[in-house]
């Protein structure tokens, strides 16, 4: 029996990469890229629980932050993941339309978030608290700033996707692209109900 | 316009440099001038540069490598030089602005440049084979992978002549690596070298960490896969998780040296005791990344050659998987004397000591394969017998190091190196030699020449023993690393064993070298048409050698963990027959984009470095510009026609009925 | 390895134990090696063969029980003597334990002995069979103090208070040093510690109360903290109060206090002429 193995000729095993269907595996190997991602948002967070009193003199957390503008900030991103969703239901319906729509939506309210984000950086570096005034400082820019900067590639990467939808359609290509965006995008937002309970909640107290 | 740079950044004035550069400058035009003769180029870009199959690029990074071992190593003979000469106010040859830069640049090469190029190139090469499966998830990935690590070795390898390198020991520990007291550009070729080159690592983790969960082929369960295959495993998972600390560890000493941030400096609310743990959080992990899947090539090897089955084949398996979760809870002991209570420092020194029994395991796991077997002396095994012994010494002096009371006087003393090295060389490095011969006919369909392998062996052996035993008897004495100069003579008789100990380990790297040559120009003696040159057990010697690119024309069927053995087994043994009838095969088509995004990337790292801003915009946005036409390509893959397949096919049985 | 101090003949008793618990499994680990490999060799048709045996029972007890054992007592020894030697824990004695800050800067050693009033760089002493607290931080990059015959090693780091306790019970000269590698001066680094009787250590510290200079922080010691290589021995007669508490409050403090630190740039760059003028 196990003699021919090596020489099988059964339908199944004649096609190789089909067998593992090629979209499966890209939205797999996006979680994995995820974790990683999140090791790196692990290590940030770390860095700022150590750095969140060494404020050198400098402004301290209860000083700068300004709860109500952050949490409209936290609400156009809840939003926006949540019109996303509806773009990925749009896309599981056929309906090319409609997922333009959404995606474009989207892209509005994470436009309007990283807006307010550079303008609370803007604004606090004009108040002389910009990220070389203490490590304090330094680990809040740089933990929120990678999350905006995260935030600013999935926009990169929406409009991407809204061009290329309304060129080829829906297709094996661009569909495992909208769940990879879609499953980044869910990431950024759980990352920042994070930021905004570490950062800027127990900081604001 | 050129930032720091100018004319003064080259060093005219050091002719050890100069004469390197020089050296460097002639064979380049040389190799330039062959290809160019022989019209190459287009061959090397079509067939190399560009190419997605795993098994080139495999080969890549093990040339890499193999090149880099060269300059690494002759930064390690310059030091030995250094020490045995500069006792008793003697001053040595090498100032330590010099010095500083070599053990820098030895260590970061040694692990950055040669080891992990060689595991992932031998990852490369075997791990699809092994599973049976006809590329990795990603081939495009796979071959950018390769291309920003060769940039990061190119940055590092520009620092001899433009610049300098970092001054700061090979995990530039801050505050010593931030701007106050590293102006030079030497920290900043550090970082961008390490971080160009340890994304394409990351990337490489996730490719085979998909590969190998989701390419297995039929029948072949996380229990059948060839042991090499699970330590392959096993490190991507910590590839994944402990890059990318390095990742942003590396990217916040950035933010300090680049916008003046807070983070390691020693004012401002700055923690260097946080770099400390965050790098190490790292670097412990980085260690089992090397030795893991040198531990499988020992297995694959052992079996092999002794024409047994691995004893203990679910042992080693969880073994392996115990010292990876472990890898993550120890890194505090490369740092007792900074000051942490008795309770943090007993916890994390017994957590090191565990890690020795899964490790210990192995080793009797080993011993008890060759035990009734019937063993071949193949280099490949010798270099898993010198494993075997040095190994056990390396991990006793391994274990006294974790004792932190032991650690108070062993720590920063020749101890650690020869330590260090004791694990590395008789670990790693001889794991990577005997994966190299036991799996070069694979790659190329010719043997290696036993004879000078052998040579190699003895004298990486003999040479090990005498450069780094007399390290650990200075040790005792007091002696440190990192020492340009020494007051105490009575040191000096060691240090020159050391050195002659040195020597011996050039003849080795000398015999590899001539053992590579000879092999080439015996290749017809040598050939090895059956693709199965050592009769052995897993599926990638199923194959011919060199597979064809496709490596499997149906992809094969396991129903064990020695499958291929198995078949042999059976009565009447196993017959390579040609199939009736063949199928077209799917396979990704070469890309340039690879390269050409890393060509920015080298921009990109090389302007960030030299603070040329323009450069650095240009760098990104042919990075961005590039990834956006392999985005919008869809002309990404191809079939390989059945008539193809079967053409190969019979060439391939025409040769083995011809050596019939 | 010839230590000279109580903690320093602890440590290295400790290590031969380690390291005779470890031969028990290392020797028969490279015997049975040698042996194996030997005996069932190829060529060697007489000895047993068995190619498809790959488990027993008893073996895999025996290779996860004896390093499980080894290590079991390891963990033991390890636990006891990472609180018997911790480098932060008083040493008991009669004797009154004295205090010194060792401050390591750029690239050499300031002591400071604040109950004397006195302060040294690249020159310590410390009566015999008197426990000594070393208060330990740096003026710069990480180092750590170490004088191998008496004992443990701590890091210096700025803005760290940091410390250990040593003891000198044979009366000598020993070479102590700073042995993390800290930058271009590193390897001469050093410093001799004199243990030495009390009536010798009086008149040690009446020959430092003779010099003319004076450790006063930060005026001194910003003098001081420039780079300098194989920095001569120097006394002080006199020294600000909490000199050490001082320094490392410099760090903690945002701007202002911080002056100090920033000339390590420029001196950085250069210090071959510096350490050429240290040693005029």
């Amino acid at each position: 029996m196990a003699t021919d193995t090596l020489k099988q000729h059964d339908a199944h095993a004649h096609d190789g990469h089909e067998h593992h269907d090629a979209g499966a595996m890209k939205v797999f190997g996006f979680w994995i890229y995820l974790m990683s991602d999140l090791v790196i948002f692990g290590t940030l967070f770390a860095t700022f629980g150590v750095l969140a009193t060494a404020t050198a003199g400098g402004p301290t957390s209860q000083e700068i932050f300004e709860l109500p503008f952050v949490l409209v900030e936290t609400f156009l991103l809840l939003i926006s993941s949540f019109t996303f969703g509806l773009a990925v239901l749009a896309q599981n319906a056929g309906d090319r339309g409609a997922v333009l729509k959404w995606l474009a939506v989207t892209f509005l309210l994470g436009f309007g978030f990283v807006s307010m984000e550079v303008y609370e950086f803007h604004h606090l570096i004009a108040e002389g608290a910009g990220p070389d005034r203490s490590a304090f400082l330094s680990a809040f820019f740089t933990l929120v700033g990678t999350h905006g900067l995260h935030v600013t590639f999935g926009l990169i990467w929406i409009a991407i996707m809204f061009f290329q939808i309304s060129k080829r359609g829906l297709d094996s290509v661009t569909k495992p692209r909208m769940l990879c965006l879609s499953l980044f995008w869910h990431f950024l937002d759980i990352v920042w109900i994070c930021v905004f309970s570490f950062v800027y909640l127990i900081g604001a107290m | 316009m050129f930032g720091k740079l100018s004319l003064d950044s080259i060093p005219y004035h050091e002719p050890i440099i100069m004469v390197t550069a020089a050296a460097i400058g002639i064979v380049g035009a040389l190799v330039f001038g062959l290809i160019t003769y022989y019209r190459k180029w287009g061959y090397l870009w079509t067939e190399w540069v560009t190419s997605i199959d795993h098994k080139k690029i495999g080969v890549m990074y093990f040339l890499v490598a193999l090149v880099m071992l060269v300059r690494g190593f002759a930064d390690a003979i310059m030091m030995r030089t250094q020490q045995a000469i500069a006792a008793g106010g003697a001053e040595g040859y090498l100032p330590p602005h010099h010095y500083d830069q070599i053990f820098t640049a030895h260590g970061v090469i040694m692990i950055f440049f040669v080891a992990m190029p060689m595991v992932i190139g031998l990852m490369n090469l075997v791990v699809p084979l092994q599973i049976g499966a006809r590329d990795v998830a990603f081939p495009f990935m796979n071959n950018l992978s390769f291309w920003l690590f060769a940039v990061g070795m190119i940055l590092v390898n520009m620092s001899l002549v433009i610049g300098e390198f970092a001054k700061t020991g090979w995990l530039a520990y801050a505050p010593l690596s931030e701007l106050q007291y590293s102006p030079d550009v030497g920290v900043d070729y550090w970082i961008w070298a390490l971080q160009l080159s340890g994304i394409g690592t990351t990337l490489t983790g996730i490719n085979f960490f998909v590969t190998i969960l989701k390419m297995r082929t039929k029948g072949m369960t996380l229990f059948r896969m060839p042991i090499f295959t699970w330590t392959a495993l096993c490190t991507n998972v910590l590839i994944i998780l402990s890059f990318p600390i390095l990742t942003a560890t590396i990217a916040l000493l950035t933010l300090d040296r680049y916008l003046g941030m807070h983070f390691f400096t020693n004012d401002m609310g700055g923690s260097q005791m946080m770099y400390v743990n965050l790098i190490w959080a790292w670097g412990h992990p980085e260690v089992y990344i090397l030795i893991l899947p040198a531990f499988g090539v020992f297995s694959e090897v052992i079996a092999t050659f002794t024409k047994k089955r691995l004893f203990g084949y679910k042992t080693m398996v969880w073994a392996t998987a115990a010292i990876t979760v472990l890898s993550f809870i120890v890194w505090l002991h490369h740092f007792f004397t900074m000051g942490a209570g008795a309770n943090v420092n007993a916890f994390f020194g017994i957590m090191t000591m565990i890690i020795a029994i899964p490790t210990g395991v192995k080793i009797f796991n080993w011993l008890f394969t060759m035990y009734r077997g019937r063993i071949q002396f193949t280099t490949p095994v010798l270099w898993t017998i010198g494993f075997i012994i040095t190994f056990t010494l390396g991990g006793m002096t391994g274990v006294m190091l974790a004792v932190p009371g032991a650690n108070f006087v062993l720590h920063n003393s020749l101890f650690v190196i020869a330590h260090f090295h004791n694990v590395i060389i008789g670990g790693v490095v001889f794991g990577m030699m005997a994966g190299f011969t036991y799996w070069f006919p694979k790659a190329f369909g010719f043997t290696l020449s036993e004879k000078w392998g052998k040579r190699s062996f003895w004298c990486w052996l003999v040479g090990f023993y005498m450069a780094f035993m007399p390290l650990y008897a200075l040790s005792f004495f007091g002696a440190m690393r990192r020492m340009q100069s020494y007051e105490q003579t009575e040191w000096q008789p060691l240090m020159i064993v050391a050195w002659v100990g040195a020597v011996i380990i050039a003849a080795g790297i000398a015999c590899m070298v001539i053992q590579l040559i000879v092999s080439i120009r015996d290749r017809e003696n040598n050939r090895d048409l059956t693709g199965d040159p050592w009769d052995g057990r897993t599926l990638e010697w199923s194959t011919s050698s060199p597979p064809p690119n496709y490596n499997f024309a149906y992809l094969p069927k396991v129903d064990s963990i020695d499958s291929y053995w198995e078949m042999k087994q059976q009565p009447g043994g196993f017959k390579r027959e040609l199939a009736t009838k063949f199928e077209d095969v799917h396979m990704p088509k070469n890309t340039a984009e690879g390269p050409i995004m890393s060509l920015f990337a080298l921009f990109f790292g090389f302007a960030l470095i030299w603070h040329i801003w323009w450069l650095v915009g240009l760098g990104a946005i042919g990075m961005f510009v590039t990834f956006m036409f392999r985005i919008f390509n869809n002309d990404t893959d191809y079939h390989v026609s059945a008539a193809e397949v079967e053409k190969t096919e019979r060439e391939y049985h025409k040769r083995l009925e011809m050596q019939a | 390895m010839d230590p000279s101090g109580q903690i320093g003949q602890g440590l290295k008793s400790l290590i031969i134990t380690a390291f005779g618990l470890m031969l028990i499994v290392v020797i028969p680990v490279i015997v049975m090696t040698i042996l194996f490999a030997w005996k069932y060799r190829g060529t060697n048709l007489a000895a047993k063969y068995t190619p498809n045996w790959e488990h027993s029972n008893i073996i895999e007890v025996f290779v996860w029980a004896i390093p499980c054992v080894i290590i079991f007592f390891l963990a033991v020894l390890t636990w006891q003597t990472s609180h018997s030697f911790d480098p932060h824990k008083p040493i008991a004695s009669e004797d009154e334990t004295m205090t010194v800050d060792a401050i390591s800067l750029d690239w050499k050693w300031l002591f400071i002995y604040p109950d004397e009033g006195i302060a040294t760089i690249n020159e310590l002493a410390i009566p015999v069979d008197k426990p000594v607290h070393f208060r330990v931080t740096s003026g710069t990059v990480m180092n750590s103090f170490m004088i191998p015959n008496l004992g443990s090693q701590i890091y210096a780091m700025a803005g760290m208070d940091n410390d250990v306790y040593l003891e000198g019970n044979e009366i000598g000269t020993f070479r102590g040093r700073s042995t993390h590698y800290s930058g271009e001066g590193f390897s001469e680094m050093l410093f001799d510690a004199h243990v030495t009787s009390d009536a010798d250590f009086q008149a040690w510290v009446d020959k430092v109360k003779q010099s003319p200079d004076t450790m006063m922080f930060p005026e001194d010691y910003e003098r001081v903290a420039k780079p300098s290589i194989a920095n001569p021995v120097e006394y002080f007669s006199q020294v600000s109060p909490d000199f050490y508490g001082d320094l490392i409050k410099s760090y903690k403090a945002g701007h202002g206090g911080t002056d100090s630190h920033g000339e390590h740039n420029e001196a950085r760059e250069s210090s071959m002429p510096m350490s050429a003028q240290a040693a005029e």
